[in-house]
Parts: structure tokens; sequence; C-alpha cells
């Protein structure tokens, strides 16, 4: 057992940090650390910088553009990218429907879509949650009808994130209504701008529009869109889910955030001294220090553990990474809103998210507190994280 | 990185497991807390077989030249089996006043009889007044000849009824609650002057309350004017191994729990079927991994060489195994129900050692102040 990075591990976590520091643009960095929402441009801007050094795609395999990183690597990785902070690589094409299509797709599929998501000329959404379908995601309505070369689909997606700038989507659709209900699905990816899509924004608590509304009605899609097996993408969901489970507890995203909670505490004024220097306020910033470090270990075990044995059996402690990581994210918010106290009200309805008009640094607070209210809702809620903790761990 | 245990470290565990698979299970526990001390001659002599005594001395000192990780090895093997027996203060605590500051004639005169099983020891710190500062010391040593004579009252001395010597600290110097001036002297347990109030714990280890009155004892460990950063380093490993029982403690009390909600029948099934413990077990098990990876942080943290930064580390840690202690322990009782409660049952006990660690060497409160005060982890 040796908890310390090696030499060659160190040297390439300054080599990452280097990088970010040499290619990150400024503003895209500023609005991060403020907790605003980036442009398309400014995202696609700098995924593109990270696709020209060869890191877009970083744990594909080699063969499609991959970097071969250890797991502790790409954890490394990670961690940098999220506490510089520097914008992730876009969750639904590079972690999500680019591993199913390289691990489950035909070859024509694979030359078609993945240079095109590692290139980002594609932008893609996910189409699982419906309205009646969230949790028990299974449940799920919308029909895919083969009629000769063509799916002819109908139905509705919800809390599609992002989808107001998508080129494509990758769609669990129900194809044998007649099977039991994860046996009737199948995984269909075809084009947003096709007739028949409509997309309507969501507006969230905070105010924001990140998630969509996504209605398909008699859209055509080519046969040829099916991804794998008919009938088979509630596995191929399944895949790609557990995929995502070490990035979920976003370790880099709370250590920056607690770096900027101490920034802003110092000079935050409360009974005439800085909010920092209050003991309580400082006891509870400790505290959300400390969860986060357990949670920094539990992850490297975790990494560690799958640098070993492959990613196939997840280690029992991965369930632990998005419970925690997803109260400690909004442990960090709830400390930002108690740091700038009376000053959390001002509600800023013309400051428009896409323009790059500076604003004072207490208007994403609040907004960024509402937000974070998601992460323990997205990416499977806690409480069904706590299902499988209980099923899978500990055999309940 | 590597959370992977070495092929020696992994025969260590193996080795432990078994012993205490064999000869620890509830009902033998009962019969060595009966034995005289509280404890078992016979297992402590076991223990000195399997070379668990030695491991952490050098092995010019006569011992493995073992670190950290074979501690915590131990004692989380100890924890799972509710181990009765002084390791703490006689291999971690005293073992680590020797090794970190002793001089060789000390050593000679006190490291084999450890390793051999022949000697055990108590670490008299507490104070009525001190509470968990271990600077805090009203009792003195006033220099006779070439040694020492100590006058004052230590308190909750683990195994200090049985412990054959004692290492005490005493102030040499200055005032109670100065840094400096703050000497750790050996001390036979039978030195005239030595007057000792033994008594079980309520976790079911034994102390003592001792006094001393005009004790002549000889040289001092290191010191004898500025003990306090070898107290403090000291202290931090008996930290880390208590988080490592703490680890070993909740792992099993977890395990015990789970195993009953999925046997107790009520309204006609398990009540393991019943969402709310699932969801309440599921917490425990986030808390019990919390807890495991600090306990490796800590063990990684006790060679950290900058002192500030260890003990920051180690109170961080501290913190989380306290935290995830209460929680687990009073939630195993909660799923139990009301044979949780009761002496019988062996699920309590674990509760009882958690609570009475979390009260050893700073509880929760204290360590996260410190590490606030430390300007904090990130």
């Amino acid at each position: 057992m040796d908890l310390a990075f090696t030499k060659e591990e160190q040297a390439f976590r300054d080599e990452v940090r280097q990088f970010f520091k040499d290619n990150v643009p400024p503003e895209t960095r500023r609005k991060l650390v403020e907790g605003r929402h980036l442009t398309k441009d400014e995202m696609v801007t700098w995924w593109r910088i990270l696709n020209k050094k060869g890191w877009g795609v970083s744990h594909w395999p080699k063969e499609y553009g991959g970097t071969g990183w250890t797991s502790v690597q790409h954890y490394i990785f990670n961690e940098e990218l999220q506490s510089y902070p520097a914008p992730q690589p876009l969750a639904f094409g590079v972690s999500m429907v680019g591993p199913v299509i390289y691990t489950f797709g035909s070859e024509e599929q694979k030359k078609r879509y993945l240079p095109r998501i590692a290139s980002v000329e594609d932008w893609w959404c996910q189409g699982f949650s419906e309205p009646g379908s969230g949790s028990d995601l299974a449940s799920l309505k919308t029909k895919a009808e083969r009629r000769g070369d063509k799916w002819i689909i109908n139905g509705q997606k919800t809390w599609t994130t992002l989808a107001q700038y998508a080129d494509m989507i990758f769609c669990l659709c129900r194809t044998d209504p007649a099977a039991k209900k994860q046996m009737g699905i199948s995984f269909i990816v075809f084009d947003m701008r096709s007739k028949g899509v409509t997309v309507r924004p969501i507006q969230t608590i905070d105010g924001g529009h990140e998630v969509n509304e996504v209605f398909f009605d008699d859209v055509e899609v080519p046969y040829e869109n099916l991804i794998g097996e008919e009938n088979k993408g509630w596995d191929y969901a399944k895949f790609l889910l557990g995929n995502e489970r070490t990035g979920i507890a976003r370790v880099g995203v709370s250590k920056e955030r607690l770096r900027r909670i101490r920034d802003l505490a110092s000079k935050v004024e409360s009974g005439g001294r800085p909010v920092l220097e209050d003991p309580a306020f400082r006891d509870k910033l400790a505290a959300c220090e400390i969860e986060l470090k357990a949670l920094e270990l539990t992850q490297l075990r975790v990494v560690a553990d799958e640098g070993k044995h492959g990613k196939g059996k997840p280690n029992p402690a991965s369930s632990v990474l998005k419970i925690k990581g997803s109260e400690i994210q909004q442990t960090t918010t709830e400390l930002l809103m108690e740091v700038i106290g009376p000053f959390a009200a001002p509600y800023d309805v013309h400051g428009d998210e896409d323009s790059n008009e500076t604003m004072d640094w207490t208007a994403q607070i609040a907004p960024s507190y509402f937000n974070n209210r998601k992460v323990s809702i997205y990416g499977g809620s806690n409480e069904i994280q706590r299902n499988i903790i209980s099923k899978a761990v500990l055999g309940l | 990185m590597d959370f992977d245990l070495s092929e020696e470290q992994r025969l260590l565990k193996e080795s432990i497991d078994g012993l205490l698979a064999d000869s620890y299970d509830f009902e033998a526990r009962k019969k060595y807390m009966a034995e005289q001390g509280g404890w078992s001659k016979a297992m402590w002599a076991r223990f000195a077989e399997q070379g668990l005594l030695g491991l952490p001395f050098a092995e010019d000192d006569g011992g493995f030249g073992a670190g950290g990780v074979e501690t915590m090895i131990v004692m989380e093997a100890m924890g799972r089996a509710l181990v009765l027996e002084p390791y703490l203060a006689t291999v971690v605590i005293a073992g680590g006043f020797l090794r970190h500051g002793a001089s060789d004639v000390q050593k000679g005169v006190h490291v084999a009889g450890i390793i051999d099983g022949s000697k055990t020891y108590g670490f008299a710190q507490l104070e009525k007044q001190s509470r968990y500062d271990l600077f805090d010391v009203a009792t003195t040593a006033k220099k006779k000849g070439d040694g020492w004579v100590l006058d004052g009252e230590k308190f909750v001395v683990l195994n200090g009824d049985s412990a054959d010597t004692l290492i005490v600290t005493a102030r040499t110097k200055g005032g109670q609650r100065d840094k400096t001036g703050i000497g750790i002297f050996i001390v036979p347990a039978n030195a005239k002057g030595v007057t000792r109030k033994g008594y079980p714990t309520q976790d079911g280890l034994h102390a003592a309350d001792i006094t001393f009155t005009g004790v002549e004892v000889g040289a001092a460990i290191g010191d004898p004017e500025n003990g306090l950063p070898l107290i403090e380093r000291v202290v931090d490993e008996a930290r880390v191994a208590l988080c490592a029982e703490a680890v070993g403690l909740m792992d099993e009390s977890l395990k015990t729990t789970v195993e009953y909600i999925k046997t107790r029948k009520q309204f006609g099934v398990a009540i393991g079927s019943f969402q709310s413990l699932q969801h309440r077990a599921a917490d425990m098990f986030v808390a019990l991994e919390q807890a495991r990876s600090m306990s490796m942080f800590a063990t990684m943290a006790n060679d950290f060489d900058d002192a500030k930064e260890r003990a920051t580390a180690i109170a961080a840690a501290k913190v989380q195994i306290g935290k995830s202690g209460k929680f687990v322990g009073q939630q195993s009782i909660q799923l139990h129900g009301g044979i949780g409660m009761t002496m019988e049952a062996k699920i309590g006990h674990y509760f009882k050692r958690l609570t009475m660690i979390e009260n050893s060497f700073g509880d929760s409160e204290y360590h996260l102040r410190r590490v606030s005060e430390a300007g904090g982890l990130v």
C-alpha cells in the first residue's frame, strides 16, 4: 500500500496544469469560477483546443483517438480540469454515446460518428428521461416503429440538457411494446434537425436555460441509425450509466469552490471582521473540507481498483461517490450563500447568460445554490443510489 | 498510488484474522474480560508468538521494522474482534515513545519485554483539568541528583491497573499550560509513592486513576524540558491506530446489522425488505467507506515530514471517524431494535467502544477546531 503519487504521476499533473494555464481562455475560466453559464462558442472553442492537444476523448481506446493513460492519470487530468477550472468535455458525446458506439456499434457507425464527436462537429444530447419516466426509466413510452428501411419515432423526452445546441440525439425508444418493459427498448441515434423534432426550453429555478423538452412527431430516421441490436437498448443504457461513475463525485469542482469560499469569506465582513474569522463559520468550512478529503480518497480507491481489475466490476465504494459528491457540492453552495448574506437577493433578469457583460461577483451565488439542488436528483437520484447500495452491496 | 496490501501485509492480515477468528469470539471475550485485569494473559502471549507485539520496532531493537500500514491492519482486526488486550497502550503508545525518543539504554531496558509479551505499559497523561490539551500538565517533576521526583494525579490511564510500567508526562518548568517545560518519564508501576485505583471502563477495557507522591525516577525520555513534540507525535500515532480500530468496529457493526435485518421478521417479512431500513443501512455504508478512506489517509499522514501537516491530517481523520462512528454505532442499535439495547447482544459493545474512541485523545469537535485553526485542508 502506497498512497503517494509516483514521480511520473506528479510530473503528469504538472504538465496538465501548465497546459490549462497556457490554454484555457481567461474569460472562460472566470465565468466558471463565478458559476456562470458559458456560451456554445466558448465551450466549443475550448473543446477544440483540448482535442488538438489529443486530450479531447482521453479515455477512449487509442484506435479511436484516446490517450492510453492509466486510471490514475485520468483521475489527475479530471481533477486538474475541474479545479483549474476548465469546461469538462461534453459528457453526452464523449462519455456517454461515444463508448456505446465503439463498444456496440458497427464499423460504419464508428467511422461515421466517433471522429465527429472528438472534433466537436456534432453536439450530442441525451434522450432518456420522459415526463412519466424518471427514476423508473424503463417505463419509457417514446415509440419507434419500423417502416421499411426507416424508424418512425413518436413521443416526448424531457430534461434534455443543452438540446438547444445539439446536432444529434441518442434516444431510448420502445420498439417492442409487447415485451417486458426492459426488454423492448432500442438505442437509436438521429439528427436533431430531422423533420418533426421540436425543442422547448425549460427554465429552471435558478432562472437558467440548461434543460429542454424534446417532442418527436412522426420523425423519420434511417433504420441503420439503430446502435447494436434491436431491443437491447436497456443493456447499452446500463453500460452507459455505469461508465460515468467516477467523474460524478466532482471532487475537483468542490475543491475549486472551497478555495473560492475561503477567498470570498476573507473579504466579506460580518460583525466587524471577515466572515472567515468567525469560528463557527470556519468550523463548518473545515467540516466540509474533511468530507471532501475523505471523498477524494474514496474516489482514488475506486480509481486504483479500476486500474487493477478493469472497469467491468465496480468497486463497492463507487456507489458512495454520487451520494457524497452531490451532498458536498450542495454544501459548498450553501456556504457561499452564508458568506454573501443579504446580497444574495438581487436577481438580474437582464443579465444575458450568453453575453460577456461583467456582473458583480454576488450575482451568481443564489442561482448556483438553486441550480445545485439538481445534483442529488440527476444521474440516478441519491435515493436510487441508496437502493443500489442496499441491493448490490449489502444484499438487502 | 496503490491501495493493495503487499504480500507480507496480506499474510499478516490473514494470520491475525485467523487467530482472532479462532480464539476471540464473543463468548471467549467474556471469559477474557473476567480474568484478572480484564484481559487474557494467554492471548497476549499468543500475540507475542505471532510477532504482533514486535511489529513496529526496528530490527536492531529486536522488532520487525514494520510501518503504519501493519499497525492499521492489526488495529482494524482488533476492532473487529473487540480485543481487550492492551495493544494500544503498550505497543503503539509506550512503544512509540521508546522508538521515537528513548536513548539506547532505555530501549535496551524496555523494548525486549514488550516484544516478548512479558511486560505491559500504561500512558499516564490525562489530568483532571487537561481534557484534550496534551500540553496542559500540572503534575510536577523536580530535579533530584541524576533523576527526578514526580508529584501529581493522572486519570483514566488505559491498562493503568495491570501495567508493569507507566509512561508519565510531568512539568519540569513553567506554568500549567505552557507548551515547553514538559518531560516524559518512565515509572515502574510498583515504585514507591505510586497509588493506583483500577476500574473497568464503559467499553469493557480497564483503566486506573494514579497518584504520584514523591516518586523518584531516572532520566526522562528525550529532552525533559521540551517533551511536547514527542508527546504529540506519539499521540498522533495513537489516534491513527484508533481510527483503524474504529473502522474495524464499524465494518463489523454494519455487517452484523445487515445480517440481522435480513433474518429478523416482522409483519411476516424480513425487516431488511423495508426501504427505510435499506436506506439507513446504505447511509451507514457511506459513512463507513468515508471513515475507511480517512483511516488510510491518517496512516499515510503519519509519515509526513511536516509536523503541522501531519497533525492537521490526523485531526481531520479523527473528525471523520468520530462522525461516522457515532452514526454507524447509533444506527446499528436502532436497526436491531430492543435486542440492540441488551448487554447480551454483541452489537451494543461495538457502539460502546466506538463511543469511547470518540472521546479519546480529542473528540470530533476538538479536532474540527484544530483543522479549522490550521487553515483547513484544501
